[in-house]
């Protein structure tokens, strides 16, 4: 099957992790990198010398997560890379300046989550072969709405995917914070592509949006939930569902991400 | 809450904000000449907000201890929350002169989110909530414009960056999925508010904020709170929250 191949990919060799000992050698191989993990008023000793174990147990599962990032980060950097470079496809001025500034971002946190990867000692897995048109069903080069279509379904998947694996990654400071950096900015192309599509740049209700195709409909389920932390939000404020469920954005598992990409993954 | 109206400790207060902004400018100094790690950002927000007050005026109001641990945090990201929805419940009572419609949706429905995410942390803190705070507003023309979407852009990004500078403090998993909840939301509030002010199609993720590496700012607490703390009448004590 499929998404069980994608995700063996991500076996970790735990011999690869036998040198890795000590969190402060974690923490200055990231931060060398992530100039930007920027925690200016906390004391860098603290951080290093945190409660965190000192053992590596927990580092297979955070490259476990960060390989699955960086497939999806895979997946949108090729997506925007062939649409920008595809003549005709992207009209010039907004909407290229846009597309390019997204597509600088995918292809930075590849680089980014190979080097965080290098740095816990793992392996990053390799640039799977990817069909965006899934087997037939999609033309994103060759027709401006479907482009958009895809990428608003990979935006959006890809904040559900990244806040879905932030537990994942809470006994790991760095990993975690920078993960969380990433997030955001794929909320902030989510936005812009949305509204450059005519809808708002949040998700109302389990609405897919207004010429979303229905097999897109898997990025949006779920979005509708009223209850977090165990409290129904719609009991504890005037604001009604709508507008609650646009302020929360709803994770989605690894395997509920892998049934989406997966069908732009072509496995060998 | 009774409020306090000593002229005195509004003046100390206020002095060891100065003392405290000082010290925190030194220490990031050190910071970057020790460890290596490039501390950008927070000269940008400071330059974006308001010259903080110089005299105090009005009554003193109370201070306010967050607390520590996972409650002390997710009372520094209420006391955020309270912020911006003051904000925009004041947007929203008094539209900006010449607001589109898809503008005044748009702060009709950022308002809302803020409220519903103000209204889920009280509930959620309970009897650990901090009191509701009050806010000065003074610095902002809430008929311009410009006045209204840079005072917007500066609080969500620098929402955005508490959030992500946040994350890592947390113990429980399950606080911590809520604050990605919402931080995404946030980030999609920025972004579309800068989209719609900047005069630059690449600002909803610019440079100006995201890095090299594609990554979003993280500020901590003690960074945020400063940058925030012209807007917030009372004194925010924040120093028993986690530092990792």
């Amino acid at each position: 099957m499929k998404i069980l191949e994608v995700l063996n990919k991500y076996d970790i060799k735990t011999d690869e992790l036998d040198t890795f000992t000590s969190r402060r050698e974690a923490f200055r191989k990231l931060a060398s990198f992530g100039k930007n993990i920027a925690f200016a008023a906390i004391p860098v000793g603290l951080v290093v010398g945190s409660t965190q174990k000192a053992s590596a147990a927990h580092i297979p599962t955070v490259l476990n997560v960060l390989n699955f990032a960086l497939t999806l980060e895979y997946l949108e950097g090729e997506f925007y890379t062939t649409g920008i470079n595809s003549p005709g496809l992207i009209p010039p001025g907004k909407d290229m300046a846009i597309f390019q500034t997204i597509e600088k971002h995918e292809v930075d946190h590849v680089a980014f989550l190979k080097s965080a990867i290098m740095s816990y000692g793992g392996t990053p897995v390799e640039k799977p072969t990817f069909d965006f048109t899934a087997g037939g069903n999609f033309t994103p080069f060759s027709d401006y709405e479907q482009f958009l279509i895809l990428a608003q379904a990979f935006e959006d998947t890809g904040v559900r995917a990244y806040k879905g694996q932030a537990g994942n990654l809470i006994a790991e400071n760095s990993a975690l914070t920078a993960a969380l950096q990433i997030h955001s900015v794929e909320a902030r192309h989510a936005s812009e592509v949305r509204r450059l599509r005519g809808l708002k740049g949040w998700i109302t209700q389990a609405e897919r949006g207004e010429g979303m195709p229905e097999v897109t409909q898997a990025v949006y389920n779920g979005e509708d939930n009223l209850i977090q932390g165990g409290v129904n939000v719609t009991t504890v404020t005037t604001i009604g569902a709508d507008g609650i469920t646009e302020g929360f954005d709803e994770p989605l598992t690894t395997e509920e991400v892998l049934t989406i990409a997966g069908l732009f993954i072509v496995v060998a | 809450m009774s409020k306090q109206t000593l002229t005195d400790e509004s003046t100390s207060v206020l002095s060891q904000n100065k003392g405290n902004r000082r010290s925190f400018l030194k220490f990031t100094g050190v910071s970057i000449a020790t460890t290596g790690i490039l501390l950008s950002g927070c000269q940008e927000v400071f330059e974006a907000l308001p010259n903080q007050r110089q005299s105090p005026k009005g009554p003193v109001m109370q201070a306010v201890p967050l607390g520590k641990g996972d409650i002390g945090i997710l009372n520094y990201a209420y006391a955020l929350e309270q912020l911006e929805a003051a904000f925009y419940l004041q947007v929203v009572a008094n539209m900006y002169a010449g607001i589109s419609d898809s503008e005044m949706v748009m702060m009709e429905d950022i308002k809302n989110h803020e409220v519903a995410h103000r209204d889920f942390l009280k509930a959620a803190l309970g009897k650990n909530a901090i009191i509701d705070l009050t806010f000065d507003f003074s610095s902002v023309d809430f008929n311009d414009r410009s006045s209204v979407l840079a005072t917007a852009k500066t609080f969500e990004d620098l929402g955005v960056a508490a959030y992500n500078g946040a994350g890592q403090l947390l113990e429980s998993a399950d606080y911590l999925l809520i604050a990605g909840k919402i931080v995404s939301v946030e980030a999609r509030h920025a972004a579309a508010i800068r989209s719609i002010f900047d005069n630059d199609f690449t600002s909803f993720a610019g440079d100006d904020i995201i890095d090299s590496n594609g990554l979003d700012r993280a500020f901590s607490p003690s960074m945020v709170l400063e940058a925030a703390a012209p807007f917030i009448t009372n004194k925010i004590i924040a120093n028993q929250l986690p530092t990792s």
